[in-house]
């Protein structure tokens, strides 16, 4: 998901570094302000640990195989203002120093991977935590499926950056990108939720320790306007230029054929029944559906990590 | 794959590019990828000029040629991978090359940067252009600890494969987990007594 340079315009690379640089801004006051001195090295030790363990290869099938991106899981173990500068430090290292991902686009990929991530993915987790009932079990649920939105919003708001650019055609980039990324995202639920598991068996204090209650009503203001702003940003010029609105939708339903044979989506290519009616409403649909599945595998998995017998109730 | 990139891309020398002034070599870099970036897409022969212009740079660095082409080889198929959607367009073929290229250049320009700048030098300049300090210490600390925990990583794995007998998915799947959860754990005791170590020399938040 690294955006190389030379594939977003200046246009856009500036706008997303200008978003960036917000978020930075606001996780950088929170940070100082929530975290004990004490804990200050952890931020560059953390980012380490993501950097070391993005090379652990998890194999998926006929030889490929995924790794973690880390975001949650971060957000889990450090609470969501270290998280973004943890993520930061990530991407700014495998800029400057591996050439991983562009200089003029490392404002764009700070802001999908750095900021839009673990905010979103913070946001589902405290959510979740706050209606779900205590317990490992929960904590696991909550991470998997937030671990899954977080992917899939970073891909959303990679593709829009790219289709602004003119990189890719709009009514593609996003269902190709939000498809693919609908099933990284699983990969990425289940090794969060492996992860978060053993650190909370072996340390339990490292979790309970960052779980200062849920985020306060202004940080999840700050956050989501943020992550807002950063979608309408980019869309706002695009669908003023649009053709007129049934151009539009001709170019939907094109899609809506094209996308079957083009991706393996969990939801056939997001051609169900409605798509004749409304391709809007289908790719809406389409999303909810892989929501769901990738709750549901969530909620199996974190079943299967905390038998019965050994209650969560007693950790 | 990680033993290649586990390689600190620094390569030692006494060349003219090793001894320019650092910010002059991270600017000049800037300004190429800029000019690179807003070049028209079909402009062939800028593109050729600004390759062998690397090239001769790359020459006179006296860093080895090879391993610069293996860090070239390292990252390409990420800059493939997103080139691709590119070709979801009609005319997406000529975009989809002249991205390529591009990004190649780019890539290029970079790593002549790091195989002849240490990033402490880097995190200098920084640190002099006014990057809010906890975004410097933490850099400076992920970039001095990174390859001492990819170490430990290494080891953990060699450790579980010793002592593996059956190999399938799950098992393979809930190893690397398991050694993910344990790494972060000494991470963060780890952070501890870097705290330690770091108050114990003067360190002041």
């Amino acid at each position: 998901m690294h955006i190389p340079d030379g594939f977003i315009d200046l246009r856009t690379a500036a706008v997303a570094a200008a978003l960036a640089g917000v978020g930075i801004a606001i996780a950088l006051r929170d940070v100082r302000g929530q975290l004990p001195p004490r804990r200050v090295p952890l931020i560059g030790l953390a980012a380490a640990f993501v950097f070391a363990a993005q090379m652990l290869n998890f194999p998926v099938a006929a030889g490929t195989s995924g790794h973690l991106i880390g975001a949650v899981l971060v957000c889990v173990l450090l609470g969501p203002a270290a998280a973004v500068i943890v993520m930061t430090t990530v991407l700014v290292l495998q800029c400057l120093m591996f050439a991983d991902g562009g200089v003029t686009a490392l404002g764009a990929n700070v802001l999908n991977m750095g900021v839009v991530a673990p905010t979103v993915g913070y946001t589902v987790y405290s959510a979740l935590r706050r209606i779900g009932p205590g317990g490992l079990r929960s904590v696991l649920l909550a991470a998997g499926f937030a671990a899954w939105c977080s992917t899939v919003a970073a891909a959303l708001a990679c593709a829009v950056q790219l289709a602004a650019s003119g990189a890719a055609p709009w009514n593609l980039a996003l269902p190709a990108m939000g498809g693919v990324h609908m099933l990284i995202g699983l990969g990425e639920a289940v090794i969060t939720m492996l992860v978060v598991a053993v650190v909370a068996r072996a340390r339990p204090e490292l979790i309970d320790g960052t779980d200062s209650g849920p985020m306060s009503h202004r940080a999840l203001l700050a956050y989501g306007g943020l992550a807002t702003l950063a979608l309408l940003v980019f869309v706002a010029p695009v669908a003023s230029s649009l053709p007129d609105g049934l151009d539009w939708v001709a170019g939907r339903l094109a899609f809506a054929q094209q996308a079957a044979t083009l991706q393996a989506a969990p939801v056939e290519g997001y051609s169900l029944d409605v798509a004749a009616a409304s391709p809007a409403m289908a790719t809406v649909l389409a999303g909810l559906i892989g929501a769901a599945v990738a709750f549901a595998v969530a909620w199996l998995v974190a079943r299967a990590l905390t038998p019965a017998s050994r209650s969560p109730a007693t950790r | 794959m990680i033993r290649e990139r586990l390689l600190s891309p620094y390569q030692h020398g006494a060349s003219v590019l090793h001894r320019l002034p650092t910010g002059f070599k991270l600017g000049a870099a800037l300004a190429l990828i800029l000019l690179i970036v807003l070049l028209p897409r079909n402009a062939w022969g800028m593109h050729g000029a600004l390759a062998a212009g690397l090239a001769v740079i790359a020459i006179a660095s006296r860093a080895s040629i090879r391993q610069l082409l293996l860090r070239l080889l390292l990252v390409e198929p990420l800059v493939i991978g997103v080139a691709l959607l590119a070709l979801l367009r009609p005319d997406g073929g000529v975009l989809f090359v002249s991205m390529i290229t591009k990004s190649t250049l780019c890539l290029a320009s970079m790593i002549l940067l790091t195989a002849t700048t240490r990033f402490s030098d880097i995190l200098d300049v920084l640190r002099r252009l006014r990057v809010p300090a906890l975004l410097i210490t933490s850099l400076a600390l992920t970039h001095r600890f990174m390859f001492v925990l990819v170490e430990e990583m290494q080891r953990m794995l060699r450790a579980r494969r010793s002592r593996t007998f059956t190999d399938n998915r799950a098992v393979t799947w809930n190893g690397s987990a398991q050694v993910a959860g344990r790494l972060f754990v000494r991470a963060s005791e780890r952070a501890e007594r870097v705290y330690l170590a770091m108050c114990a020399r003067g360190w002041e938040h």
